[in-house]
């Protein structure tokens, strides 16, 4: 889950990362009410959870209150990338000396934690790797042992901060890692991490990701997952613990196993060029597709309404063919006068005679069997052109 | 030959007492796996009937392998113990552990692993991963046994289904072995390990190579295919039309930016003389023709 930067500075002062005054706004008198709290001159920020939005003109600066006000009703609904900012952060404007980089993150390629630091910040930090490389520290960290002090130093000062700094960013990367562990997050990124006219260092914008696996010693990251944002399509697949992405297309798509399906989008995308049509969604059933894993599964790909067939692509391992065409029947029968569009299957696997033979003797006029994957998937294409 | 396990391995099952444990181990027990005991923590001493075969159980892996002579774990227990499971089996030095078990927190997997080199000993595969068969000689974990049967070709895959799809559209020629290696953003054992083993492994004369977006390690896999493979390798990459910024089921599955795209993907094999397929079809006819010669 990617945090908002006002829920990322909210974990970081949690944990004692030094953060600037600040507060989320819904609606411009809201803002106004924040920033007069805070005193003076403000930052409006767009809350969203993509980059760019300085420069689409998502942050700016106002001189008071009433200022702020006007700023945030110019942010809030406003397009960036096609995120509608619905949020926006009032945060206390500080005068900058210097702009740094400083983050932890999870490092697939040598399976450990990285630390990045660098003098240079304010910036992408792909930019400072490419064109400064030697401002950039990066520093593999063991997860058993973690960071002590005299490390952290060590890290700072190749990462080519002044000296006068050293210590107290040392302390900032201490405790960052503290929260990164804590917190079960993936990755924790301070930029720019300044150093404002008095001295002091300041996390200004942060981004966190946390591990959804970890929920279970989390219950407080809950109220984090901002649902406001959620298709309501994905919000109540969630409900029903059903792993499914909305896309933008008309062929919907059930299938069991993360591989198997996201080859069926790829499958279908490519027949789907000769009729115009794509796949609608991603929706992996897993392992133990029963009859009402199917039928919720269904019903929320029909009530879909860009969608015009149906491919259900299963190849049974554990799961055998049989339970997956009882599912699909006793769906059909659940949904009743809902299902109404048309409904091709490709069984492969565990028990597939026994399957296919259901599904035969079902008869349903909606179905249609078919022996392999890219037939099945020309199939519901060509069912899905207009 | 096969790779990692052979006939002669002997299996423990961690979390063999649960409701899954006992499934798959009955259905291990059934392909020919020569399991020698379970382990769940308070329940040693006592014996499983899994349909007819007598199974001891045992408080910890290391009781387990002074009892049994096992080289090789397959773990089955939930999330939360995930981790302690593993660290048991790698205090206990055994070879290799095969971690079925699906949403184990990342932090977990980064801390075990670390364990596991820091220990030098310990083999491990997955998480969230099917597990290896050896058609007709072994299976460690959840992949069905009667897909296909022996042969010369060697599989790796992150994907399950994509796994057991593979397998049957060339189950005419058969297996070495196929190794599921799991779609987390951290695995014990990775493409390379796979492609180095069934490079060196006598009786594997082709090797089929399944990615899918997010991350570089098949961009990693295609530099090793590069440096040190010389049988012929045919790949496959899903996730062609998958929308930046969404994960596809796997937790490593997300394409971010121009990073983790199977087009980058494929370009990268291909540049090192891996036939790429669009579709899992495309892909055996692909190594059906190499085969064929």
């Amino acid at each position: 889950m990617d945090l908002f930067e006002y829920q990322a500075r909210d974990l970081f002062e949690s944990h004692r990362i030094p953060v600037l005054a600040g507060a989320v706004a819904t609606n411009p008198e809201e803002a106004e009410l924040i920033a007069a709290k805070i005193g003076g001159k403000v930052v409006v920020k767009a809350q969203v959870k993509i980059g760019g939005r300085g420069k689409a003109g998502g942050v700016k600066l106002a001189e008071n209150a009433s200022d702020a006000k006007e700023k945030a009703k110019a942010i809030l609904g406003m397009d960036i990338k096609g995120h509608i900012v619905k949020k926006v952060m009032i945060a206390q404007a500080a005068p900058i000396d210097s702009e740094y980089y400083l983050a932890i993150l999870l490092d697939r390629a040598n399976r450990n934690f990285l630390v990045m630091a660098s003098v240079a910040g304010g910036m992408e930090i792909e930019e400072v790797a490419h064109k400064t490389p030697e401002k950039l520290a990066r520093v593999g960290i063991d997860p058993n042992t973690g960071i002590d002090k005299s490390q952290a130093i060590e890290i700072i000062k190749a990462g080519q901060f002044p000296t006068d700094v050293v210590d107290q960013v040392a302390e900032v990367l201490i405790k960052l890692w503290e929260a990164f562990i804590k917190e079960d997050a993936t990755l924790m990124e301070i930029n720019p991490l300044v150093k404002s006219l008095d001295g002091k260092i300041i996390a200004l914008d942060g981004k966190v990701t946390l591990d959804d696996n970890s929920s279970f010693r989390h219950p407080d990251h809950e109220s984090l997952i901002d649902h406001g944002s959620t298709n309501p399509l994905e919000a109540l697949a969630k409900e029903k613990d059903l792993n499914y992405v909305k896309l933008d297309g008309q062929v919907g798509i059930i299938g069991n196993g993360a591989g198997l399906v996201m080859s069926t989008l790829d499958v279908v995308a490519y027949a789907g060029e000769k009729y115009g049509v794509k796949p609608a969604n991603f929706l992996d059933i897993g392992g133990g597709a029963s009859a009402e894993v199917m039928a919720d599964g269904l019903s929320i790909i029909l009530r879909d309404e860009d969608v015009r067939s149906v491919f259900v692509n299963v190849f049974g391992g554990i799961t055998s063919c049989d339970a997956v065409a009882n599912g699909i029947v006793q769906a059909l029968k659940i949904l009743g006068n809902q299902a109404t569009k048309p409904i091709v299957v490709r069984l492969d696997g565990n028990n597939v005679d026994l399957g296919r033979k259901i599904l035969n003797e079902a008869n349903h006029p909606l179905i249609e069997q078919l022996d392999t994957m890219d037939g099945a998937a020309a199939k519901a294409a060509q069912l899905a052109a207009k | 030959m096969a790779i990692f396990v052979n006939e002669n391995t002997k299996v423990i099952v961690q979390g063999m007492t649960g409701s899954e444990g006992t499934k798959h181990t009955k259905r291990m027990l059934k392909a020919g796996t020569k399991i020698v005991g379970g382990v769940t923590p308070g329940k040693g001493g006592q014996i499983v009937d899994m349909d007819g075969a007598l199974i001891p159980v045992f408080n910890t892996v290391k009781d387990a392998m002074q009892a049994t002579g096992a080289n090789a774990s397959v773990v089955f227990v939930p999330p939360k113990f995930a981790k302690a499971a593993v660290v048991d089996a790698v205090d206990a030095q055994i070879l290799l552990v095969v971690v079925i078990t699906e949403g184990i927190p990342v932090h977990d997997v980064a801390a075990f692993y670390a364990y596991s080199i820091s220990n030098g000993k310990t083999q491990i595969l997955g998480p969230n991963c099917p597990g290896v068969i050896s058609p007709g000689k072994t299976n460690l974990g959840i992949i069905p046994a009667d897909i296909t049967g022996p042969g010369k070709i060697g599989l790796v895959s992150k994907s399950g289904t994509l796994t057991y799809q593979m397998m049957y559209e060339l189950r005419d020629f058969g297996f070495t072995t196929a190794v599921g290696i799991g779609g987390d953003p951290i695995i014990g054992t990775t493409h390379i390990d796979c492609l180095r083993a069934f490079q060196d492994d006598p009786e594997t004369e082709a090797i089929v190579m399944i990615g899918e977006i997010g991350g570089d390690a098949e961009e990693r896999a295609a530099q090793f295919i590069k440096e040190y493979v010389t049988k012929p390798v045919v790949g496959y990459v899903a996730g062609f039309t998958a929308p930046e910024g969404k994960t596809m089921g796997h937790a490593g599955a997300i394409v971010s930016g121009s990073s983790g795209t199977a087009t980058a993907k494929k370009e990268a094999l291909e540049a090192v003389g891996v036939a790429v397929g669009k579709t899992p079809s495309e892909t055996a006819n692909l190594m059906r023709k190499i085969l064929n010669g």
